[in-house]
């Protein structure tokens, strides 16, 4: 964990309200692992008391960069940043996705800007596997031609039908599991808004497949400190505790996750 | 003389003595705000803080409240923890050992929702190798069962001080609620029921309305106000405890950079401590005790403890 005077090497629009911010920070690429996060103080929003988590998107030599949606005043703040000026990020933070498992194929769920840290996961993965994009719109569909250079197979749905199936991202997967011939154990990667990781979750659950979720919760300390961002979890023997999704997070075990707080 | 010791002079002295507590520097990191230490370690050295307040501590694991359970706000945050933590002796066989490994002064926030669970923890951390002293929280605005109703109140007040004060040899640190009418009666009543120093301020009672929904944000529908958008209130707080009192007063309340801490020293603080800022940037302690020592130096002052009351008022 280290906290770096990173300065921006390039900032762009990626359709939609999404853009990639380019950074310079070299302690931090070095170490990171796909699913961990980085807590930036953003520049000239310092009002603010409280950093902004964010996905490591891409990490290649010494830069790393994240993909974001503008979603209120940090975000929009966060737009007006110009390439040259130094953001002072902290990371990398949380635990990150484990290796998938021997033998099984990777299949990611991604809602969103969720797509970010599957994109590093899958860059980083040795096998192509499936991905599953769902969003609002055709703007929110994000990274489909980087999967397709790595040779993966993408499904995509969006909820008004502009692009891939109308409706949810579970109908395709849905579809999927109940017809997929293919011998290998799908794990399952996931990353997006809570609608979409319980239901994924549920489903692996209910069909036996292992499952991955990363949380998006607000965030104070970003490192276990403040116990401001805690989701009710369950242990082997069912009693229920908070875990803390910065730090025992952002990404659990499906079957480890109590919704609605139990 | 050789030039050695002039330079000596110019690096002025940091040190402080809180309730005989030795601190290398008068500032600590406030409880709730630093975890129990291991969580910032690899960023923040401890050996720089003037000593580490613990997140507050309870005879036994407590859940808190449900989320969510913070809030940004203008100037600050609103929380509403609800105490989560894991109990006295989890903290005591798990954390206290890595507390232990570093050279800096150990504070244990302390809490109970009765006179006797505070009596119970504080007989508990007396003679724990590695602990410095006790804060005892009498001022959470989050928890129904305890806290702010013993803080806001001179009589129970004084009682669960004198209690706790008959239960542990270790120096005594009530924190006080900013919620009350006149600081300066229960600082007073915190020193003659056996307080050591007192601290102050906990957070101020706070609400923040979702008005798409009209529904709290805060799962516990209230919480406590920290961070730059209190400091004010805090410093007039710190200023009429410091008058009340002859023991020494430790500051906190929206410390973002060394100007906020120099204000509390100022106005009759001993020491004082950062909290919601070490989530901004966790180097502020350090920037705020670099800031310190320039200011002595660029005020031909030779220690910190001149400043402390140092305030002029009149022309
Ligand atoms: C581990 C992690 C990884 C993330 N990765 C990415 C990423 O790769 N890309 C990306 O775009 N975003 C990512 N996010 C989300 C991102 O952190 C937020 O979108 C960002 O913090 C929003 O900041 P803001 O100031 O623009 O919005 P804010 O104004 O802070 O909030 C946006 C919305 O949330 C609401 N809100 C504020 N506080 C609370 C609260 N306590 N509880 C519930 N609702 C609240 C606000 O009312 C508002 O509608 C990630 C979050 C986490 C936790
Ligand atoms: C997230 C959070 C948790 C806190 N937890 C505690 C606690 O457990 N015990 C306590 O006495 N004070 C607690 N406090 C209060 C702080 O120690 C401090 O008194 C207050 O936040 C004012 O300082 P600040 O404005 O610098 O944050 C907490 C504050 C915050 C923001
Ligand atoms: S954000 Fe502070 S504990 Fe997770």
């Amino acid at each position: 964990m280290e906290i770096e005077q990173a300065s921006i090497l390039r900032h762009q629009p990626c359709g939609g309200a999404y853009r990639e911010l380019v950074l310079n920070a070299p302690a931090i690429a070095a170490s990171v692992r796909p699913g961990q996060f980085l807590h930036l103080r953003i520049p000239r929003f310092e009002q603010a008391v409280l950093r902004r988590p964010f996905s490591v998107f891409r990490a290649e030599g010494e830069h790393i960069s994240i993909l974001y949606k503008t979603v209120g005043a940090g975000t929009m703040a966060l737009t007006g940043v110009r390439e040259g000026e130094v953001v002072n990020v902290m990371g990398p933070l949380g635990n990150g996705f484990p290796s998938s498992s021997p033998g099984s194929l990777p299949v990611l769920v991604a809602g969103g800007y969720g797509v970010a840290p599957l994109y590093l996961l899958a860059r980083r993965m040795d096998m192509a596997g499936i991905i599953f994009i769902g969003a609002a719109t055709s703007d929110d569909v994000l990274c489909v031609e980087d999967f397709a250079a790595f040779g993966w197979q993408i499904e995509i749905a969006t909820e008004d039908g502009s692009r891939g199936a109308r409706g949810l991202v579970t109908g395709p997967l849905d579809a999927w599991l109940a017809s997929r011939r293919c011998p290998e154990q799908p794990e399952i990667f996931a990353c997006g808004p809570d609608g979409m990781l319980r239901a994924v979750g549920e489903r692996a659950i209910k069909a036996g497949h292992r499952a991955w979720l990363s949380m998006d919760r607000h965030m104070g300390c970003g490192v276990g400190a403040c116990l401001g961002c805690v989701q009710r979890l369950k242990k082997a023997d069912g009693s229920a505790y908070w875990g803390r999704v910065c730090r025992d997070g952002p990404v659990f075990d499906a079957s480890q996750i109590v919704w609605n707080n139990g | 003389m050789s030039t050695a010791p002039q330079r000596m002079d110019r690096i002025p002295d940091m040190s402080v003595n809180i309730a005989g507590i030795h601190m290398r520097n008068p500032v600590m990191v406030a409880s709730g705000t630093f975890g129990y230490g291991p969580e910032y370690a690899d960023l923040v050295p401890l050996e720089s803080l003037g000593a580490i307040v613990v997140k507050g501590i309870h005879m036994r694991p407590w859940e808190g409240n449900s989320t969510p359970r913070i809030v940004e706000v203008a100037g600050g945050l609103v929380n509403a923890i609800g105490l989560q933590n894991p109990g006295a002796e989890k903290f005591i066989d798990e954390i206290m050992p890595f507390l232990r490994r570093h050279d800096v002064p150990v504070i244990v926030n302390i809490w109970g929702r009765t006179v006797a669970e505070y009596e119970e923890v504080a007989e508990r951390f007396d003679g724990v190798a590695g602990v410095s002293g006790l804060e005892v929280n009498i001022s959470c605005p989050n928890i129904k069962e305890g806290g702010i109703a013993f803080g806001t109140n001179v009589k129970s007040a004084s009682e669960v001080i004198g209690r706790v004060r008959a239960k542990t040899r270790l120096p005594l640190i009530p924190k006080l609620s900013p919620n009350v009418t006149d600081i300066g009666i229960f600082a007073r009543a915190a020193e003659d029921a056996g307080a050591d120093a007192v601290s102050l301020i906990n957070t101020l009672p706070a609400m923040v309305i979702d008005i798409e929904k009209r529904t709290p944000v805060l799962a516990n529908v209230v919480g406590g106000l920290s961070g730059p958008a209190i400091h004010p209130v805090a410093v007039k707080l710190v200023w009429e405890a410091a008058k009340a009192v002859r023991i020494p007063v430790i500051g906190m309340g929206g410390i973002a950079a060394p100007r906020d801490a120099i204000e509390f020293l100022v106005a009759g603080a001993s020491a004082v401590a950062v909290g919601t800022a070490n989530f901004t940037d966790p180097g502020t302690a350090a920037t705020v005790v670099a800031g310190i020592a320039d200011y002595l130096v660029s005020h031909g002052m030779k220690s910190v403890r001149e400043l402390t009351g140092s305030l002029r008022l009149g022309n």
